[in-house]
């Protein structure tokens, strides 16, 4: 507000600028007082940026200690998507990522329903397994998951991955139902009394007053699979044909003795989705948290 | 209850039977709710749970059926086993050394933005940001930074004059690697101790103001209580983490090496590289489990992550009494 050079034209409030060299002593005031946080969050910034530069470079220059790419080669780009198949890896991470959102949400939303807004005897010990679940380190439960799927002949294929995703997610569940119980009863209520079954107010007013609850669910459990690289290493390892960008990624260099220069045009390729899904969420993660703002 | 026994005995009896009809359906409409996370637990948490005991207590291998040799497995692991001591302290080295540096960076970046009067959501996003990076990419990333030779922090440590260290293609710096790349992605945390931050109650900073209390002693005795039970989530969370931290060693150990096969050395086994300092205790798991198939074995480390990981995580919230302060409790 201080830089508004434009004169008030309304009159009734008239903010008198300050003198400039007063104008300057504050910023840079507030430049030393944050200083450390500038240089903080410049280094942070910092790998994005060395990414982007050495996924513009000639590999000669990548293997220099050059740090700026002259000349800019956007053809790496597409030299990329030739030197691997990205697109192929795109997909099964798309199948893989949607399938098991669909499934966490399809499978813990009547859960969470009924842990919160249903009373009925066993509820608490139903909620306790939530809980043990969401302790309990995955890499305990591998070796005989992995057993149980080379018995059944799905190791080699998305089916262990996405599987699991349907019967519920421990980490989902709780959080969509703390979100429940947040739902004032009388919505509820004005509903049964309406003639409404319990499965049809599930699927009309708290599916639409959670709405911020079960997008964040969803965002989680997409983001989740996308970065996950542990169990399509299990599982996928073996078979080339459906492995994901993750597992892709961390052979590109070994594949061909790919560049670095291409490495991190990859490597950008994969971060790429993410961050922009986040600034596109950015949006629905605002609405959401104003949402439960308003109601208390 | 009362009209009910008012009420004539065909009519009780009537209502009698639509109410039994009526908790029917209910209990048939929870278990068809349930039903998912009843098969769900049982399949994916229940069976595995004594599956990897019986297991452990087995030679198997995936091809013959298990074979039960008892506790021979744990007499290997407790007293033969050479590279279960160094995982072990590779993980703890993880758990003493990364985890605090992780929560204390946090903490500090958040009280940092948290003060800042403008630009806070902009601030929140470049910390943020980081964390989203898929941990494979971030990875790859840093090994390439971090290259010895020609990465761009060693150009510039050289420019300042600094002979900057070999990075994830040494035993010594390896592990410090991985705490550099775990600190970029630290915003997670970050975002948690900002909103702590940000909703402690404006009163308590006011009249601790009004006390003469310095900037250093309002973190101390109002932030920090504030926050304390976000600040022991945080920790046992990130302990948890630590212990299962398994796809940036992987990674690392797996792009450094192959920069190092590529000067010659084909035969280095990858795992756990440099010398087997990234070698921590899920990468041993995963390596008898998924390279060895020695899934007997591989089970026994999972019984005692698990019994440790247990032990730990009620450990810290027991000692915990001392230093978190609930807001409103009456305990």
């Amino acid at each position: 507000m201080s830089t508004a050079s434009v004169p008030v034209a309304a009159g009734t409030l008239v903010r008198r600028k300050p003198p400039w060299a007063v104008r300057r002593k504050r910023i840079l005031v507030a430049v030393a007082d944050h200083s450390l946080l500038i240089v903080v969050a410049i280094m942070f910034l910092a790998p994005f940026i060395f990414i982007v530069l050495t996924s513009l470079m000639t590999n000669e220059q990548a293997l220099s200690s050059h740090l700026w790419p002259s000349p800019f080669r956007w053809g790496n780009y597409i030299d990329v998507f030739r030197e691997a198949p990205i697109w192929r890896w795109a997909i099964n991470t798309f199948i893989y990522s949607v399938l098991a959102t669909l499934g966490v949400l399809c499978s813990s939303i009547p859960v969470a329903y009924a842990l919160s807004r249903i009373r009925w005897r066993g509820r608490d010990l139903a909620f306790a397994t939530v809980l043990i679940a969401l302790m309990l380190p995955p890499v305990v439960s591998v070796v005989p998951l992995y057993v149980m799927w080379a018995k059944l002949h799905l190791v080699g294929n998305l089916g262990p991955l996405i599987i699991p995703n349907w019967f519920g997610d421990a980490f989902s569940i709780f959080l969509l139902r703390q979100f429940f119980l947040t739902i004032p009863e009388e919505y509820l209520d004005a509903a049964r009394v309406d003639g409404c079954g319990e499965l049809r107010i599930l699927g009309t007013v708290v599916l639409r007053l959670a709405k911020p609850a079960i997008a964040a669910v969803a965002l989680f459990s997409f983001l989740y699979t996308f970065n996950d690289f542990f169990l399509p290493l299990l599982y996928l390892r073996e078979n080339p044909s459906h492995w994901v960008l993750q597992i892709g990624l961390s052979e590109f260099r070994s594949l061909h003795q790919v560049q670095w220069n291409l490495t991190m045009a990859a490597t950008l390729l994969v971060m790429m989705p993410v961050i922009i899904l986040f600034f596109l969420a950015q949006k629905a993660f605002v609405e959401g948290v104003t949402l439960t703002g308003v109601k208390g | 209850m009362t009209e009910a026994a008012i009420t004539a005995g065909a009519f009780t009896q009537e209502r009698r039977r639509a109410r039994r009809r009526a908790a029917w359906r209910r209990r048939r409409l929870v278990l068809l709710l349930m039903s998912p996370w009843l098969v769900g637990f049982c399949l994916f948490f229940g069976y595995p749970l004594v599956m990897s005991v019986y297991l452990s207590f087995t030679h198997y291998d995936l091809l013959s059926s298990p074979k039960w040799i008892g506790w021979a497995n744990y007499h290997y692991l407790f007293t033969q086993d050479p590279q279960v001591g160094p995982a072990v302290r590779n993980t703890l080295w993880l758990i003493l050394i990364m985890v605090p540096l992780q929560v204390l960076f946090a903490f500090g970046v958040a009280m940092m933005v948290a003060r800042a009067r403008r630009g806070v959501g902009f601030f929140r996003t470049i910390f943020y940001l980081p964390a989203l990076a898929p941990p494979v990419a971030a990875t790859m990333a840093f090994v390439y930074l971090l290259n010895p030779a020609t990465g761009p922090v060693n150009v510039i440590l050289g420019h300042l004059g600094i002979n900057g260290p070999l990075w994830f293609q040494s035993p010594q710096w390896s592990k410090p690697s991985l705490t550099l790349l775990s600190i970029w992605g630290v915003g997670n945390l970050m975002i948690i101790f900002l909103a702590a931050i940000l909703d402690a109650p404006q009163q308590l900073y006011e009249s601790a103001e009004l006390d003469g209390a310095g900037p250093f002693q309002r973190m101390r005795w109002v932030t920090l209580p504030t926050i304390s039970p976000v600040i022991l989530f945080s920790v046992v969370i990130s302990v948890i983490a630590a212990m299962q931290y398994f796809t940036q060693a992987y990674v690392a150990a797996n792009i450094a090496s192959g920069q190092a096969s590529q000067a010659g050395d084909q035969t280095v086994n990858n795992l756990g590289y440099p010398e087997g300092s990234t070698l921590f205790y899920p990468v041993l798991l995963y390596q008898h489990g998924f390279r060895f198939f020695n899934m007997g074995y591989a089970s026994a480390l999972s019984v005692l992550l698990l019994i440790v990981a247990f032990t730990v995580t009620v450990l810290i919230i027991r000692n915990s009494r001392r230093w978190v302060h609930y807001a409103g409790a009456v305990k």
